[in-house]
């Protein structure tokens, strides 16, 4: 299923997020895949998808410039792509 | 370009470069990248 | 920013962690890294382990590399991984198999959070005997039986490159293939006991051509980016291509040293003790010795090379532990610029060594079986 930002998504119970200068690494103690999420927005984006119903209004509600949406979809693809995301 | 591990990068497509200016924003440098765990040196 | 600047700048805590719990070990490896083979007697206790982990626990370090000597020869090894495990710290530890029997790779594979990886140095009983000492062979296999028999899965075997087993790539891929196991594939350093054979047993450079082809045609075998002095012949391999020591990587040893990689342990690249003020914590985000490395480092004399981008230089400790200017290239230097610097360190004065933790003196290398 191609990611959708009007889909409600959380990170996987087995990814765990560790802050570091760049923004975040994560890793996914199933997979042991490992990830670098390199802007700290993104990172605050990914730690509230849970409370949000669609990716869309995290976007919005983290007050990310509408420019960029594009890339942080992408970005946000790729973690879903990995297994890091969930649908909720 | 480094030699990192991504799931997603397909063969080399031309990225554009560009200068980001007020009224268009071009893609951004990839925001989340995979890395090997096994890819690093320094483990036995 | 690149990722590998992003890298080299330093993380609030290692991604890949080792930690060598005991140099006691029931085999006398020509080649040890860690000069392994007695208990040193100030090793950590069973309560100064657990508050290591906890120290790694709160920061976050996902998981740990455990080895040794070997580790399953500790007393407390069980425990000390249902520990991490119990700590939200996955672990993936090596072993010569010696202590794999069918119950503990029963247990193993119960565990989501551990993996494991044997190592042997031979395709064969012969070849990798010649190095590991005679029966060491059938005791790796014997553990690979037996993770195979409890459906363990997708376990890792791990193999030191050498110039009398480079031959047998094809014969490795077929004994991973065999068991469903990964095969790894990693550099001989000159470290530990390393230092006595290096010149006899590191690959010859049509070997080492050979050994790079080999690894670009098959992407699925690992190799801990241990080869990335290789990268400098053409296409990079799969990796980082570059130096994790005190950036990226780190040891902590038996005794509770911090080391900057765990091809280095020797006082000068010793960052401190975990036992010290601060614990481990404290080492990897303040000691003098990470700040260094984590600076720019200049090509130095490898400057006016059009390669340097691609080996960065090569690896630190095999540069050391023969002898060469650690700013200059590799001993193994594709082009052959560090020829001559390794012939004229040898007939110099005797490189650094690190620690002998041997059992008896020091293994030597004794020629073609």
């Amino acid at each position: 299923m191609a990611f959708d930002i009007d889909r409600a998504y959380r990170l996987h119970d087995r990814v765990a997020l560790r802050p570091e200068p760049f923004g975040a690494l994560a890793y996914h103690y199933g997979n042991r895949r490992l990830n670098f999420v390199r802007a700290h927005d993104l990172v605050t984006v990914i730690e509230s998808l849970a409370q949000h119903d669609t990716v869309r209004s995290a976007f919005a509600s983290a007050g990310i410039d509408a420019r960029r949406w594009p890339a942080f979809e992408k970005a946000l693809a790729s973690l879903a792509a990995s297994d890091f995301l969930v649908v909720a | 370009m480094e030699p990192t591990e991504l799931a997603d990068r397909g063969p080399a497509e031309p990225v554009p470069n560009e200068i980001e200016t007020d009224t268009e924003l071009v893609e951004e440098e990839l925001l989340v990248e995979e890395i090997s765990i096994d890819g690093m040196c320094g483990v036995y | 920013m690149s990722l590998s600047a992003d890298m080299k700048a330093g993380l609030q805590a290692p991604i890949c962690l080792t930690w060598e719990l005991t140099y006691a070990c029931n085999l006398q490896c020509v080649h040890c890294l860690s000069s392994s083979g007695r208990r040193d007697p100030h090793e950590l206790t069973t309560s100064e382990a657990e508050a290591v982990i906890d120290e790694i626990q709160r920061m976050k370090v996902f998981y740990v590399n455990i080895g040794g000597g070997e580790p399953t020869i500790r007393p407390d090894f069980w425990h000390l991984v249902d520990y991490c495990v119990d700590h939200n710290v996955g672990v993936k530890f090596s072993t010569n198999g010696s202590r794999i029997d069918a119950a503990a790779a029963r247990e193993l594979a119960l565990s989501d959070y551990v993996d494991i990886q044997i190592s042997i140095d031979g395709s064969d009983a012969a070849t990798n005997d010649h190095v590991r000492g005679e029966g060491s062979f059938a005791t790796a296999l014997r553990a690979m039986d037996h993770l195979a028999d409890a459906d363990f899965g997708e376990f890792k075997i791990s193999v030191v490159m050498t110039r009398h087993n480079i031959g047998q790539l094809d014969r490795f891929a077929a004994l991973a293939d065999r068991y469903g196991a990964q095969l790894r594939l990693t550099r001989f350093r000159p470290s530990g006991r390393g230092a006595d054979s290096w010149h006899e047993l590191h690959p010859s450079d049509p070997q080492q051509r050979r050994l790079y082809q080999w690894l670009l045609d098959r992407p699925d075998v690992l190799t801990g980016d241990s080869f990335f002095h290789l990268s400098a012949l053409g296409d990079p391999l799969p990796g980082l291509n570059l130096c994790g020591a005190g950036r990226v990587v780190c040891l902590i040893d038996p005794v509770g040293d911090v080391y900057a990689c765990p091809f280095v342990l020797h006082d000068d690249f010793r960052a401190g003790n975990v036992r010290d003020t601060g614990g481990f914590e404290n080492v990897w985000r303040h000691s003098e010795l990470f700040a260094e490395m984590r600076e720019p480092q200049s090509a130095g004399a490898c400057g006016s090379c059009g390669q340097f981008d691609a080996c960065q230089g090569g690896c630190m400790a095999a540069k050391f532990f023969t002898g060469i200017p650690l700013d200059g290239p590799d001993p193994e230097c594709v082009l052959g610029h560090g020829e001559e610097l390794v012939s004229a360190a040898a007939t110099a004065a005797k490189p650094p060594a690190g620690a002998d933790h041997s059992r008896s003196a020091p293994v030597k290398f004794l020629g073609r079986r």
